[in-house]
């Protein structure tokens, strides 16, 4: 049987981090009392009239600039029309002609095997970013045959990242998926926190032979989690090419993950191809750009979005923190990548470097498999570790100064976890963990276990 | 004094010759005796006499707010007012109070102005009449002034003044009539493709469509987002002029308005035109102008000429497509802004509930006439991917061509455009629903929607009475943004002219002995 070659790209929305919405003044909470947040533009109320929300169109750029695209200093607002109950005013309002950034990049790693011993550097061609309005939700109650709306989403400003079908499998578009998650949240340009729908993924997969052309693909949505991201995503790729081994077509349709099975089932809603007719918003005029060289010199900075002044001020990307990780404390990437991965763990594995005579190469270990398991055990973030930075560097300490051995530090960490508040010492002086140094002490004790087991020396001394 | 206009009002209640209490309660009687005109939706009696008090403290004060100040207007029924009924003229809208005011409404309520009520219009602004809206068609007054009655011949035995009375055109019908019959001092329009010039000329009062982004659109429902603007109808070119002030200039929640700041101008007195240069567009003398129209537009032109002006004919190519363009990106446009008309968040909601979206095409169908869900249903055609880039885009390409024919001809040195307004004197309604409203449109469009393409400012100013007794009035068309010189050759033309006065039984009565009538040569 001829191979098959997968190909995955995805659709990623990301909910603008804002105080107020895209283009109205209303707040953005999320679990907030059903619409409680909804100005009258939202509401699509006649009259009303769409205003640009700067900081929307900042963090895109950021996002944009995160992601190596070439910004457009002039983009275009259209509109997207559908008729559905959470969205209010019949249209969308996105950027379907000339979106705010293109032609990006973003470069993510994944381990060879299961173990973190090799890791390679991929990356993923992102197509475009564009600014859009979040719909409100809608919740079908079908025992009562009704459909209750809530429209404290709708109109929440959204960026929404293409990236090109450069993945192969479920595990690159996660590993994508991920790294695009800590950018965001680095530069503070999102949360992307998909339990609370910040960040949701749409995947497009076909398969084909090779050297032939891209087979017919899928939109695989309502993907909830990473984890699920990838089941689905390897699920569809495997369901396609049993679907053309035994003879049938992959119909141009979309999917819904199903958690609960496991599998890929087709969306009801969405039968029969839809038409948006896209038309320029007439209300919102085209949205220029300056930087440094096309700024005018008597324009008001207030009015006036600078891509060089926000790249001048772009945070460490998680990548560049890795290699500083990597280069300061001469840990293996596979390290900085775990560090980073998890919220307030690489700041915690520095602060317990700085109060430690210990070698960073060896605190890793503490941190990346001891506390960390104790972390994942209790399922507490890093923030809420019962252990403190410094309460392991004094256990580490005591390692270094050989006063204890390292299974005895296991015990006191494990002790420490108990979260008593005990200091490490103490628990060495209550267990009597210490290591005895003295030659005497050790000689004395050796011969108290021979004079208590004389049978079993007499049998090892005949053989 | 004559109270003629709100200048002469102004005046007027400064030094306390009248109250805004007594001039509000005059309007409102007014409004009631004229009645059949079916001007207005909403009279907002309660409101508007309460606005009328406080004015009044205002003035017992010394401390009026400003020119506006207790002067009665109204407000086309497409503007939001908040608290007040908001219909469109449409079922879609009956009953639907909103809960904030147009920037425009909320401007002249800061001004003092007292707001009297909502006025007639088609359906959605849709329409050249003022026939097609869910509440009636409006009278034009004129059908009731001595000068019509005197001119028409009644045709048969059977036929009485009922059935005689002529259109207001539209689609700011009812606030033009309301000006026209001195129910209030100034009222607001929309304009898109000739709604606020159309009317006002057959009503004979002045009509100012001002340049796109210089009046706030914020509480105006939308007909066509790229060209409507609110219009401003009055009895002078001065009043027109104040209003203006008082509503230019830009709103933060309107992003198409400019940014630049707006200086409200007082109009000089022109006395030499010889530096003025008028143009006139040779494509303006379009099929089916009357004769009657066409002489008066060569009168004017003399005029000019007369007086030491520049007259030159000029060419704008690409009039003759500006019906057909103006058809795509408007029912483009409507198709778009009807789709929040759902019956989910407010308006009506139809009672099926088999399904949502059964509900969503019971409620559209129950709520909008033919004309709106015919524009709607063209609109779609044409923004179908299929059709998009061979009706859509041709049509903003040629909306280009059309805007371009302007700018040539201003960059040439021409100053003002001088057309007529429309192609004849009002016609009966009767006659007029013989065809439909899209043939109708297409024709009474012609001569104003270009100025909507093109997004510059136009007015009309009452010239003279028809053969039929009939106003007939002549527009001027600016540059962007150069208002004032638009409006001060306007003034200037409205001195020359004099247009008559309405003669109508039901104002002469309201304003016995206050009122005097204004005899003047009339222009033709």
């Amino acid at each position: 049987l001829a191979p098959w070659v997968p190909v995955v790209g995805l659709e990623i929305h990301a909910q603008i981090s804002s105080n107020s919405k895209l283009f109205s003044g209303s707040q953005v909470q999320f679990a907030a009392p059903p619409n409680s947040l909804v100005s009258f533009f939202d509401a699509s109320l006649p009259g009303t009239l769409p205003v640009l929300n700067r900081r929307c169109v900042e963090a895109a750029v950021m996002t944009g600039l995160a992601l190596n695209c070439s910004i457009n200093k002039k983009s275009l607002f259209d509109r997207k029309h559908y008729f559905y109950a959470d969205l209010p005013a019949g249209y969308q309002i996105t950027q379907q002609r000339v979106p705010i950034a293109v032609n990006g990049s973003l470069s993510y790693s994944l381990c060879i095997d299961n173990k973190m011993s090799q890791m390679v550097t991929k990356t993923v061609r992102i197509k475009q970013i564009q600014l859009e309005q979040d719909s409100g939700k809608s919740l079908h109650d079908d025992t009562r045959s009704q459909t209750l709306v809530d429209l404290n989403r709708a109109g929440v400003g959204l960026m929404e990242v293409v990236m090109e079908p450069d993945m192969c499998c479920g595990e690159e578009a996660a590993a994508a998926v991920r790294e695009l998650q800590l950018i965001l949240q680095t530069l503070g340009s999102s949360q992307a926190v998909m339990a609370e729908g910040q960040l949701r993924v749409d995947a497009n997969v076909s398969v084909h032979h090779p050297g032939e052309p891209y087979g017919v693909r899928t939109e695989v949505k309502n993907i909830n989690s990473m984890r699920f991201l990838a089941k689905a995503v390897d699920y569809e790729i495997q369901r396609q090419i049993e679907e053309l081994e035994s003879g049938g077509t992959i119909l141009n349709e979309t999917r819904a993950f199903d958690s609960k099975l496991g599998c890929t089932v087709p969306m009801r809603d969405k039968e029969g191809k839809q038409d948006y007719r896209f038309m320029p918003e007439p209300n919102l005029p085209p949205l220029i750009l300056y930087d440094a060289k096309s700024l005018p010199a008597n324009m008001n900075h207030q009015q006036v979005v600078n891509i060089d002044w926000i790249h001048e001020r772009l945070p460490d990307l998680p990548r560049v923190k890795r290699a500083r990780l990597v280069e300061r404390y001469g840990i293996l990437p596979e390290h900085s990548f775990t560090l980073l991965n998890e919220d307030g763990l690489s700041e915690f594995f520095e602060n317990v470097v700085k109060q430690t005579q210990m070698k960073p190469k060896k605190v890793i270990g503490w941190i990346l498999q001891d506390m960390l398991s104790y972390l994942k055990q209790h399922s507490l973030p890093v923030k809420e570790s019962p252990v403190s930075s410094s309460r392991l560097a004094d256990l580490l300490n005591l390692l270094e100064k050989k006063e204890i051995s390292s299974s005895a530090a296991k015990q006191v960490l494990a002790e420490l976890w108990k979260g008593e508040g005990k200091t490490p010492l103490e628990i060495v002086k209550e267990k009597k963990l210490e290591l005895i140094q003295d030659q005497k002490e050790l000689e004395q004790i050796c011969q108290a276990v021979i004079d208590g087991q004389e049978n079993e020396v007499i049998m090892m001394v005949l053989g | 004094a004559c109270l003629e206009t709100r200048f002469q009002v102004a005046a007027a209640l400064k030094e306390g010759h009248v109250t805004p209490t007594e001039l509000c309660q005059r309007c409102l009687a007014l409004i009631k005796s004229t009645k059949f005109l079916n001007a207005y939706v909403t009279v907002a009696e309660e409101t508007a006499l309460k606005q009328a008090e406080e004015s009044e403290k205002r003035y017992k004060r010394g401390q009026p707010l400003g020119v506006l100040d207790g002067i009665p207007v109204a407000v086309k029924d497409n503007f939001n007012t908040a608290g007040i009924e908001t219909t469109c003229a449409s079922n879609m809208l009956k009953g639907y109070i909103s809960p904030y005011n147009a920037t425009v409404v909320q401007k002249l309520l800061d001004q003092g102005a007292v707001l009297l009520g909502k006025t007639n219009l088609d359906e959605f602004a849709m329409g050249s009449g003022s026939t097609d809206g869910v509440f009636g068609p409006v009278r034009n007054p004129w059908s009731y002034s001595r000068q019509y009655k005197e001119k028409s011949v009644p045709k048969s035995h059977s036929e009485d003044k009922e059935s005689n009375w002529v259109i207001t055109g539209g689609s700011s019908g009812g606030s033009a009539a309301a000006v026209s019959s001195f129910t209030c001092f100034a009222a607001l329009g929309s304009d898109t493709g000739g709604s606020t010039r159309n009317p006002a000329a057959h009503c004979g009062v002045v009509g100012l469509k001002p340049t796109y982004g210089l009046i706030s659109r914020h509480g105006l429902i939308p007909l066509v987002n790229s060209m409507d603007v609110p219009g401003i109808l009055a009895r002078c070119v001065d009043d027109a002029a104040v209003v203006l002030g008082s509503l230019a200039g830009h709103d933060p929640k309107d992003s198409t308005t400019i940014q630049d700041k707006f200086k409200p101008f007082d109009l000089p007195n022109l006395t030499d035109v010889s530096k003025l240069s008028i143009g006139i567009p040779k494509e303006y003398h379009a099929p089916g102008l009357s004769s009657e129209i066409l002489a008066l537009w060569s009168k004017a032109a003399d005029l000019f000429k007369d007086a030491g002006a520049k007259v030159i004919e000029v060419s704008l190519p690409h009039t003759r497509y500006s019906i057909v363009c103006y058809h795509v990106l408007c029912t483009a446009e409507v198709a778009s802004n009807m789709a929040r008309f759902d019956g989910l968040e407010y308006g009506h909601r139809s009672d099926t509930n088999k399904s949502t979206a059964s509900m969503y095409a019971a409620t559209r169908r129950e709520g909008f006439n033919d004309v709106v869900r015919g524009r709607i249903l063209s609109g779609n055609y044409f923004l179908l991917k299929q059709n998009y880039e061979n009706y859509f885009i041709k049509a903003q390409k040629v909306r280009r061509l059309i805007a371009n024919d302007f700018v040539k001809v201003f960059e040439s040195g021409v100053d003002i455009l001088l057309t007529p307004t429309t192609l004849s004197d009002a016609v009966p309604y009767m006659e007029f629903i013989k065809e439909d409203n899209r043939t109708r449109s297409a024709q009474d469009d012609i001569l104003t929607q270009a100025a909507n393409m093109a997004g510059l400012p136009a007015i009309n100013v009452p010239t003279a009475l028809s053969e039929r007794g009939l106003p007939v009035g002549l527009q001027f068309i600016g540059r962007s943004f150069q208002e004032k010189q638009l409006l001060t050759v306007a003034k200037w033309f409205e001195n020359q002219v004099k247009f008559p006065m309405i003669q109508l039984e039901e104002v002469e009565r309201h304003n016995h002995g206050v009122l005097q009538h204004q005899k003047s040569a009339s222009f033709s």
